[in-house]
């Protein structure tokens, strides 16, 4: 069996004299904390090379970085939000590096749950609304969840330990934020797809927060048999993964001043 | 979720700009609908001045003249018809039944005119209603007088008072021997019928008997209202003449026969070609009217793309998460121009909801106020081709903003940092 993510040769660049085809210069409006206004801003390049990752079905993963170290670029690339210049990227066999961005996108909502580090709701939606969003992209994860995909939303809240009632009525706007990580991870998880990305999720929860709730993601992650890779720069949550991998062993980011 | 959910959770969300904004368009789109209302309103009205007449004959002139002289009082004849042509087309076999009309006095602003009882059984208006007396009758005396429902409520006449009708439509001199009484009083109609007063054609000739080049006989050589009774008052001439005829078949052919009546130039026109041209005439004013209405719907649309445009940096989160569950640029393209063109229609429909509430409640007064009905009728096609080019301008003025937004989230992908 293929396993969850390999990445071979890897080499994702992009800046002034080597524009990625996903970043659209003249775009406009880029928010100073954005990663594209950033570096589009200082006009400078920057270069991600990754040789070698691979990781298991149902393995659990943790992969630390200092920031800078192109966590985002490589989570971009894992979700095929961004396509590298070279090598290859496979999530379950599937070499993403090979398709379309449409097809990118649709492999995206079908195979792989992301949870960001926070704001991760649309606030005026209800967390029931929330968590049955990446259903509307993904007509296979529609089918496997059927007509019950209400109940297996409401499911899955209460496993992770949500009161019905808040999931229902609440617009996620007015959920804790270590509620509304949970509702990210249901969302994450709803239709069965096998890989969970989930870039810092825990760094907005203080320290008891952060086990508990890493125990609940591993627990209907292992339950669903899917594949969780998270992304942190706190080494200190590394031991309650089966494998931890630093970012700065297998990849080389490289950066040129701006001319 | 669908789309459209998600469009209006979104539009929910940010309730207070997406209202102000539907309010904006839908003031816009009540404006149009409403210039459309009074535009059809005001022809339909003027075609409803004259329903039931097949010509109108007078003296040569323009064809339009001759319809604001004869049946809406505005502006005046330039030659008169001849009271033996007027029996010479009376006479026609295809006339049913012929109303002559005399024009020139006034009485206090209001026009005077001259004809026979007929015309209150013969005259129609919206859609063919005849004419009403909210008091009294039709004229049996020869100084008998019939006045419309605006002359009464005006000069606050009833029946049985004394009025005295002036030379001519703006002179001091007046046919002060010869006074007339209020014999009858006419419901209101909308028409010009009610700034009318209505005298017998031979009470006209009666007061001008002793009048020549528009001024009276002096002090011994005039005729008493008494003498005059006695005397024979068959009008020289009339202004104009409503026909009947007795076949629409026959319209074009008396018309003819009238257009080429060799002993004086004549005119017969059909009322709904003069009107006709008339529209022609007014349509610039027309186009104007309906040109500063789409305007104004054109604004309220700017708006629209403003708000989107305005709160697209505020939702780079949302377009990010969107991105993250699978959804494509495109998608998100899609999302925002749904919304606009949700916006937009809930606007339009608003504003016909508006259109109708306004209409119902300011019907009477217009109605009153200018002798306009308009009518209430459900939508016909025009309203709603009217409404679904708004919701489609909608659309397109939320393409900009939606093409801005399918460029961030290309470049943003997933990873917004806030």
């Amino acid at each position: 069996m293929a396993p969850a993510l390999r990445l071979e040769g890897v080499r994702y660049a992009w800046g002034a004299g080597n524009r990625a085809p996903e970043s659209v210069s003249g775009a406009g409006n880029r928010a100073p904390g954005s990663v594209s206004g950033a570096k589009s801003r200082a006009r400078g390049g920057f270069a991600l090379e990754v040789d070698a990752l691979e990781i298991a079905r149902g393995e659990r993963v943790f992969l630390h970085g200092p920031s800078g170290s192109g966590k985002s670029t490589l989570l971009a690339l894992i979700c095929g939000v961004a396509a590298p210049q070279a090598g290859r990227v496979e999530v379950e066999g599937e070499a993403l590096s090979a398709l379309s961005p449409a097809r990118r996108d649709r492999f995206r909502a079908e195979r792989i749950g992301v949870v960001f580090q926070m704001f991760n709701l649309l606030p005026y939606a209800s967390a029931l609304d929330n968590i049955l969003l990446p259903l509307r992209f993904a007509p296979a994860r529609r089918a496997r969840v059927g007509r019950g995909a209400r109940a297996e939303a409401l499911r899955l809240a209460q496993a992770l330990g949500l009161p019905e009632a808040l999931v229902l009525r609440a617009p996620a706007a007015e959920l804790s934020v270590g509620q509304q990580q949970r509702v990210a991870v249901a969302r994450a998880l709803i239709g069965g797809p096998g890989l969970i990305v989930a870039d810092e999720p825990t760094s907005a929860l203080d320290v008891a927060a952060q086990g508990a709730f890493l125990e609940l993601m591993f627990a209907q992650a292992e339950s669903a048999g899917a594949t969780v890779l998270m992304v942190s720069h706190d080494p200190a949550l590394a031991a309650r993964f089966d494998r931890s991998v630093a970012l700065t062993q297998i990849a080389r980011t490289s950066r040129e001043a701006a001319a | 979720m669908s789309l459209m959910r998600l469009a209006f959770l979104s539009l929910l969300n940010r309730r207070v700009t997406a209202l102000l904004t539907a309010a904006a368009i839908a003031l816009s789109t009540c404006l149009l609908l409403g210039v459309e209302t009074v535009r059809t309103g005001a022809k339909a009205s003027f075609a409803d001045t004259v329903s039931g007449t097949d010509l109108i004959v007078g003296a040569r002139s323009g064809s339009v003249q001759l319809l604001l002289y004869s049946v809406f009082r505005i502006g005046d004849a330039t030659a008169n018809l001849t009271w033996e042509s007027y029996e010479e087309i009376a006479a026609r076999p295809e006339v049913d039944w012929i109303v002559p009309l005399s024009l020139g006095d006034s009485h206090r602003g209001f026009r005077v005119l001259g004809t026979t009882g007929e015309y209150f059984e013969r005259y129609r208006y919206r859609g063919g209603r005849p004419l009403g007396f909210a008091a009294g009758a039709p004229f049996d005396d020869l100084f008998d007088a019939v006045i419309g429902a605006e002359v009464a409520e005006t000069l606050g006449y009833v029946l049985g008072d004394e009025i005295v009708v002036a030379h001519g439509l703006a002179s001091f001199s007046e046919h002060g021997d010869k006074p007339f009484r209020v014999a009858g009083i006419l419901e209101r109609t909308g028409t010009p019928v009610d700034r009318t007063v209505h005298v017998s054609l031979r009470a006209i000739e009666a007061i001008h008997v002793d009048w020549t080049r528009g001024a009276q006989a002096p002090e011994g050589a005039r005729v008493s209202a008494d003498e005059v009774r006695a005397m024979d008052l068959r009008p020289q001439a009339i202004t104009a003449a409503l026909v009947g005829v007795k076949s629409r078949l026959q319209i074009f052919g008396l018309q003819r026969w009238i257009n080429e009546y060799p002993q004086e130039p004549l005119l017969a026109v059909l009322p709904g070609v003069a009107l006709q041209e008339l529209w022609a005439i007014v349509g610039v004013a027309e186009t104007a009217l309906v040109a500063v209405s789409g305007m104004v719907v054109a604004t309220a649309l700017i708006g629209l793309a403003a708000m989107v445009f305005a709160g697209l940096d505020a939702r780079r989160r949302e377009m990010a998460i969107l991105r993250a569950v699978g959804a494509r640029p495109s998608t998100i393209l899609g999302l925002l121009v749904l919304e606009a063109t949700m916006l937009s229609l809930a606007g339009a429909l608003a504003g016909l909801g508006l259109l109708y509430a306004l209409l119902l409640i300011a019907r009477p007064w217009i109605d009153s106020a200018w002798g306009l009905w308009l009518p209430v009728s459900a939508p016909g096609a025009r309203e709603l081709a009217l409404l679904a080019a708004v919701a489609a301008a909608g659309a397109l003025a939320g393409l900009p903003p939606a093409i801005r937004a399918w460029r961030m989230s290309l470049a943003d992908g997933m990873t917004i940092r806030t």
